[in-house]
């Protein structure tokens, strides 16, 4: 059971999204959030929503996948849109319940939330849905390699990223044997309050954190001894590598943000 | 020249109490000296808490001498400059495969350590491939580790090593996690890769049937060497290995106990096959 976990949730079609390089992916994925925070009028709106519909027809994952990461949050999404309908304030007033007042402007305003929740998510999906967390990484690597300039430890933190997916499968492991080992000595995780519950899991997390260190100091003595010295003087074994379509890509990219600006400033 | 060169080395660790006051120092090696010739397989042999994975740490730099010096291959470990070079020379596998895998695909863990030391992308390519070939996982490059069993997971240990073209392996008890037919094939590819390629292999471990099969057995006691020499030397003193905490092989045991008994056997027997053979002999010159 605990061992089903998976982090992010690839899916595979082979599409030209997921054989994009991963800094691209990362850069495009920042670069339409934004631009989806610019929307103010119809014409943006439509381009940005025709942009991003394109962007996960090409993706050819299944639209069940990318709803998916949507059901996570509608609780979210619905709260939202009841405090921006009642209480945006404006002078159209709907209808009123007690001192409460919905307001067109308060509609008006709620769907532009919902609507901005909704492709935040899955403009974050997409790339998740079509890049595997160890191009993920090396993408966050190279892709804001620029960040040393400014002493941002980037390679470390990419590094870390990297150990983490490998051990987390581990860890889920030791955390299943310490659960039946609790377990067998009469532990109980599964009655009682949610205090209780809560207290129930202490003696499975101390263990954990204990084998996680001494796998951790195991595992940096086994990297000192394979010359591991930080992210200077590296060579790598997977280098990225810009391909035609990366740059018929940005190409595109650059169109859609001039084409957004141009909309939302100039018209 | 040797290409390790120990000249009373001790280490010592201090045992605190929680307030960080010493409470008592434990001697891991106590003024130990040796040398360890160069593509030869020494087996270092001991009970737990015997000091031999200290001196291991030490050979490889990843402990620095608190008295004493270890040279390797000409440098001195205590030289911050030669830590870099020391460790590509030497490399070391651990005993638990688990800890010491980083990334989550076969190839690249292979390939982590020809990228620290700056090896370029296609040699990387190259030297990956024929690691994983010498060690018989070709076919599992795209695996995740966490697919393989407990030998297989030191058989790419060993190849990212191998990946780093070293002229010693270091194996700390490798095969102490792992099931009696992996530690078997595992000890077989080491012996290959000694036999054919001539890697200087030190191999620490508390299975006196794998340290048979090295060309030198050293056997630690206490921090210090109490017994060196070839196998059928060290094994010939069954006394002494008991006081050490080790008991012999079973074939071995048996051959002792059957010449006790009166049957014209050679004193050192090593294996099972050896004991056929030699009972076999005896066999014949009884007149059967």
């Amino acid at each position: 059971m605990i061992r089903d976990i998976t982090i992010g949730q690839y899916y595979y079609s082979g599409s030209v999204i997921h054989r994009l390089d991963p800094r691209f992916k990362i850069y495009w994925t920042i670069l339409l959030l934004v631009t989806v925070f610019m929307i103010n009028c119809i014409p943006t709106f439509l381009l940005v929503t025709g942009v991003l519909a394109a962007y996960v027809l090409m993706s050819r994952v299944p639209l069940k996948f990318i709803f998916r990461g949507l059901q996570a949050v509608y609780i979210i999404i619905l709260i939202t849109f009841f405090f921006a309908f009642f209480f945006n304030g404006g002078d159209t007033v709907l209808f009123r319940i007690g001192p409460v007042k919905a307001t067109m402007e308060g509609l008006k305003n709620g769907l532009y939330m919902v609507m901005r929740i909704t492709y935040l998510i899955i403009g974050a999906s997409v790339l998740t849905l079509t890049t595997t967390p160890n191009q993920l990484t090396d993408g966050i690597e190279k892709g804001f390699a620029w960040l040393k300039v400014f002493h941002v430890p980037v390679h470390e933190g990419a590094m870390m990223m990297t150990i983490a997916l490998r051990f987390i499968p581990i860890l889920a492991d030791e955390m299943d044997r310490i659960m039946k080992a609790q377990t067998s000595r009469g532990a109980d995780f599964e009655s009682g309050g949610v205090m209780q519950r809560a207290r129930a899991l202490v003696p499975l997390i101390v263990p954990l954190f204990m084998a996680a260190i001494r796998r951790a100091e195991d595992l940096a003595m086994a990297m000192e001894a394979r010359c591991y010295h930080g992210g200077e003087g590296r060579t790598e074994m997977k280098p990225l590598s810009m391909k035609r379509r990366d740059y018929m890509a940005v190409v595109l990219a650059a169109v859609y943000l001039a084409a957004v600006l141009v909309l939302r400033f100039a018209v | 020249m040797s290409f390790f060169d120990i000249s009373h080395l001790s280490c010592r660790f201090d045992v605190k109490d929680e307030n960080g006051d010493v409470l008592m120092t434990n001697t891991a090696v106590d003024d130990l000296s040796t040398r360890i010739e160069k593509g030869t397989f020494t087996a270092i042999l001991g009970t737990n808490g015997s000091g031999k994975s200290t001196l291991a740490r030490h050979l490889n730099a990843l402990l620095v001498p608190d008295e004493g010096t270890v040279i390797v291959d000409g440098m001195n470990t205590a030289d911050a400059d030669n830590l870099l070079p020391v460790r590509e020379k030497v490399g070391m596998v651990f005993q638990n495969p688990d800890n010491q895998i980083i990334a989550s695909v076969v190839e690249e863990d292979v390939g982590f350590g020809p990228e620290n030391i700056s090896v370029p992308t296609d040699e990387i390519w190259k030297r990956v491939a024929d690691s994983l070939q010498r060690v018989g996982m070709t076919s599992f490059r795209r695996y995740s580790p966490n697919k393989l069993s407990g030998g297989q997971k030191q058989r790419v240990a060993i190849a990212g090593i191998l990946a780093m073209k070293p002229q010693c392996m270091i194996l700390d008890e490798p095969t102490a996690m792992l099931d009696p037919q992996g530690r078997r094939s595992l000890i077989d590819t080491v012996v290959e890769l000694n036999h054919r390629e001539k890697v200087t292999i030190v191999l620490i471990t508390h299975f006196i049937d794998e340290a048979v099969r090295a060309d030198r057995i050293i056997v630690m006691h206490n921090g210090t060497i109490r017994m060196d020499g070839a196998p059928r030397t060290v094994l010939q003193d069954e006394q002494k290995l008991a006081q050490l905490g080790l008991e012999l092989p079973q074939a071995a045991k048996l051959g002792a106990m059957l010449r006790e008994g009166g049957i014209d056997l050679p004193a050192g027997i090593l294996d099972g096959r050896e004991l056929t053979d030699e009972i076999i002999k005896a066999w014949k010159r009884a007149g059967h």
